[in-house]
C-alpha cells in the first residue's frame, strides 16, 4: 500500500502523498465514471453469440466477461459512448436514452 | 585529490563526457543548435560501445521529453539535452516531469527564442521553464558545466528532492568555445553518483503502482505544494552534493559565487558566462579605487534568496543583468528574484535592471564598465531605476 487509505483522503497532508502521483495500481476502479452517461447500451442475452467484438472495442473495459462469454455491462464505469452498440453484428446491444431506460443503474 | 592532465574542450564536450561517465540507462534526445554536439557525441559513445545507454531517437523534443518521463517512471536513470525551440516544444512535458517527480537530468545550451529567428545565446529559453518545478543550475564555464552535470544526478535522485534537474550552459559562449578543462576519472564519477534505485518503478510486477494519476481540486493543491516544498527544500541538498564534489575535484562550489562582494559599493548580479566579463571589469575598477563586485547564483531554481541578499547587503547600488526579458513585467526574471530577496531581507538598496546580450548580441567590456560607472548615479538617486536595454 503506497497511498494512505482512501477513506481518509480529506485529511491527507502534502507530506502523506508519495513523491509524484504514485499510487497503488488499479485505483481507477474506485472512480465511478458511469455518472457521465446520457446514453445506455442495453444487452439482449437472447441474440448475443458471445463473439466478444464489443469486449475488444469498449474503450473503458466495461463489457463484463466470464469464462470467455459476454455476461453484462459494468454501468459503474460505462460512459455510454456507443462503440459496442455500433460494433455488435447480432443486434444484441440496443442504445437508449439514459432517462428513458426502465432498468436504472443496477440493471 | 588526483592530478589530471588539462586539455582543451568545449562545454558541450564536457557535458557529454560527464554523461558518458554516469552512463544513464536511457537517453531520448533530438538534436538542436547549440546543444547538438552533446547528443551527437553521446550517440558516438553508444555506437562505440563506451556506454550501456538505450539511446532513443525520437522525432521531436516533445517526444524526447515524453520518452524520458516514461523511462524514468519505469525506473531508469535518464538523461537528455536540448535548447531553445526544443526546450519550448518540451514545455508541456517539463511540468509533467516535475509534477510526476521524475529525476531526469537535462542539459540545456541556453539560446534565444524566435522571432526573429536566431540561433545564438541568451536565457530566453530557460526562463520559460523557471516555474515548472525543475531544479536549474547555471554554469559559467565549460568546466563548471561538467561539474554541474555530475552533481545533477545526485540532486535529482535524492529522496528529499526527486525532481528533474536542468544543467545549463550559455549557448555558443560556453557550449562551443574551447576552454582549459580537466576530467575526473570515470570510476570517481561512477562512485560519486552510485547505483540508481528508483522508489516506485513501474516495471516491478511484485509491487504494482500507478503513475501520473488524475487529481481534482481537493488534492491537486496538495500535490503542487509537495512539489514546491521539494524544490525549495533542495537548496541544502544542492549545496551538500556541490560541496561533496568540490572535495573530490578540488574546484570550489557555492550556491552563490561572489567576487569582492564583502566590501563592494557597486555590485553586478548575473547568471552564467557574463560573470567572467564582470570580474574582469571589477579588477580594473579596483585599481582605480572603485569598490566593485560580482554576485553570481550558480543555482537559479530554487532561488538562493537568503544567500543573494546576504551577498548584496553592503552595496550602495546594484545592477542586475538579465540575459532574457519578461515582457510586460516591471523586471526581467533574475531581477524580479533579486528585488524580492532584498525586500524580504529588509534591504532597500537601489537596484537597476538591464536586459543585455539577447540573441548573442556582443557584450563588450566597455558596456559592462558603463554599468558599474552608472551605478554611482543610481546610488545617489540622480539616475532612475527603470529597466534598460544595454547598448541600445
Ligand atoms: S458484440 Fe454483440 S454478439 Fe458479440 S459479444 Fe458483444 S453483445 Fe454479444
Ligand atoms: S457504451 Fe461505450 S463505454 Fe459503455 S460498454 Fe459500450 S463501448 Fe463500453
Amino acid at each position: 500500500m503506497i497511498t494512505p487509505p482512501l477513506e481518509t483522503f480529506e485529511s491527507w497532508k502534502p507530506e502523506d502523498i508519495p513523491a509524484g502521483y504514485v499510487a497503488d495500481a488499479g485505483t481507477s476502479v474506485h472512480y465511478e465514471t458511469g455518472g457521465w452517461r446520457s446514453m445506455r447500451p442495453v444487452w439482449d442475452e437472447e441474440n448475443c453469440t458471445s463473439c466478444m467484438l464489443c469486449w475488444v472495442a469498449c474503450p473503458d473495459s466495461s463489457i463484463l466477461a466470464k469464462d470467455g462469454k459476454m455476461c453484462g455491462i459494468d454501468y459503474d464505469h460505462c460512459k455510454g459512448c456507443g462503440v459496442c452498440v455500433k460494433e455488435c453484428r447480432f443486434s444484441a446491444l440496443a442504445f437508449v436514452r439514459e432517462h428513458e431506460s426502465a432498468t436504472g443503474k443496477e440493471a | 585529490m588526483a592530478e589530471h592532465k588539462a586539455f582543451s574542450a568545449t562545454g558541450n564536450q564536457m557535458v557529454a563526457e560527464a554523461m558518458r561517465q554516469v552512463d544513464p540507462d536511457v537517453m531520448a534526445a533530438y538534436p538542436i543548435t547549440p546543444q547538438t554536439t552533446i547528443v551527437e557525441n553521446y550517440a558516438k559513445y553508444v555506437a562505440n560501445g563506451l556506454v550501456h545507454t538505450e539511446f532513443v531517437t525520437v522525432e521531436s523534443e516533445h517526444s524526447a521529453m515524453s520518452a524520458c518521463v516514461g523511462a524514468s517512471a519505469a525506473g531508469a536513470r535518464v538523461a537528455t539535452a536540448t535548447a531553445s525551440q526544443g526546450l519550448a516544444l518540451m514545455w508541456e512535458e517539463l511540468y509533467i516531469a516535475a509534477g510526476m517527480r521524475t529525476p531526469i537530468v537535462m542539459a540545456n545550451a541556453n539560446r534565444a527564442l524566435s522571432a526573429p529567428i536566431n540561433i545564438h545565446g541568451d536565457h530566453s529559453d530557460v526562463m520559460g521553464a523557471r516555474d515548472s518545478g525543475w531544479i536549474m543550475l547555471f554554469a559559467e564555464t565549460a568546466q563548471e558545466a561538467y561539474d554541474n552535470t555530475v552533481i545533477s544526478f545526485r540532486i535529482a535522485e535524492d529522496e528529499r528532492v526527486l525532481l528533474p534537474v536542468m544543467t545549463t550552459l550559455d549557448g555558443f559562449i560556453t557550449s562551443h568555445a574551447m576552454e582549459r578543462c580537466v576530467l575526473e576519472d570515470d570510476q570517481v564519477v561512477k562512485d560519486f553518483v552510485g547505483e540508481y534505485t528508483p522508489a516506485h518503478p513501474l516495471l516491478n510486477d511484485e509491487a504494482p503502482v500507478g503513475h501520473g494519476m488524475f487529481a481534482f481540486g481537493d488534492s491537486y493543491m496538495k500535490y503542487r505544494l509537495a512539489v514546491r516544498r521539494a524544490n525549495m527544500g533542495a537548496l541544502p541538498v544542492v549545496e551538500e552534493y556541490g560541496k561533496a564534489w568540490a572535495e573530490i575535484c578540488g574546484r570550489p562550489f557555492d550556491l552563490v559565487e561572489t567576487w569582492g562582494a564583502e566590501d563592494a559599493d557597486y555590485l553586478v548580479v548575473c547568471l552564467g558566462s557574463a560573470a567572467g566579463i564582470a570580474r574582469h571589469v571589477c579588477r580594473a575598477l579596483r585599481e582605480e579605487g572603485v569598490r566593485a563586485g560580482v554576485v553570481r547564483p550558480r543555482v537559479y531554481r530554487p532561488f538562493p534568496a537568503e544567500q543573494v541578499a546576504a551577498a548584496c547587503k553592503n552595496a550602495k547600488a546594484i545592477a542586475v543583468l538579465d540575459r532574457a526579458d519578461a515582457i510586460g513585467a516591471s523586471h526581467a526574471p533574475l531581477c524580479a528574484d533579486v528585488v524580492g530577496s532584498l525586500f524580504d531581507a529588509g534591504i532597500t538598496v537601489p537596484v537597476k535592471n538591464y536586459v543585455f546580450g539577447l540573441g548573442g548580441a556582443d557584450v563588450p567590456v566597455s558596456q559592462v564598465e558603463t554599468v558599474y560607472r552608472d551605478l554611482a548615479a543610481v546610488a545617489d538617486g540622480t539616475s532612475d531605476t527603470t529597466l534598460g536595454f544595454l547598448g541600445m
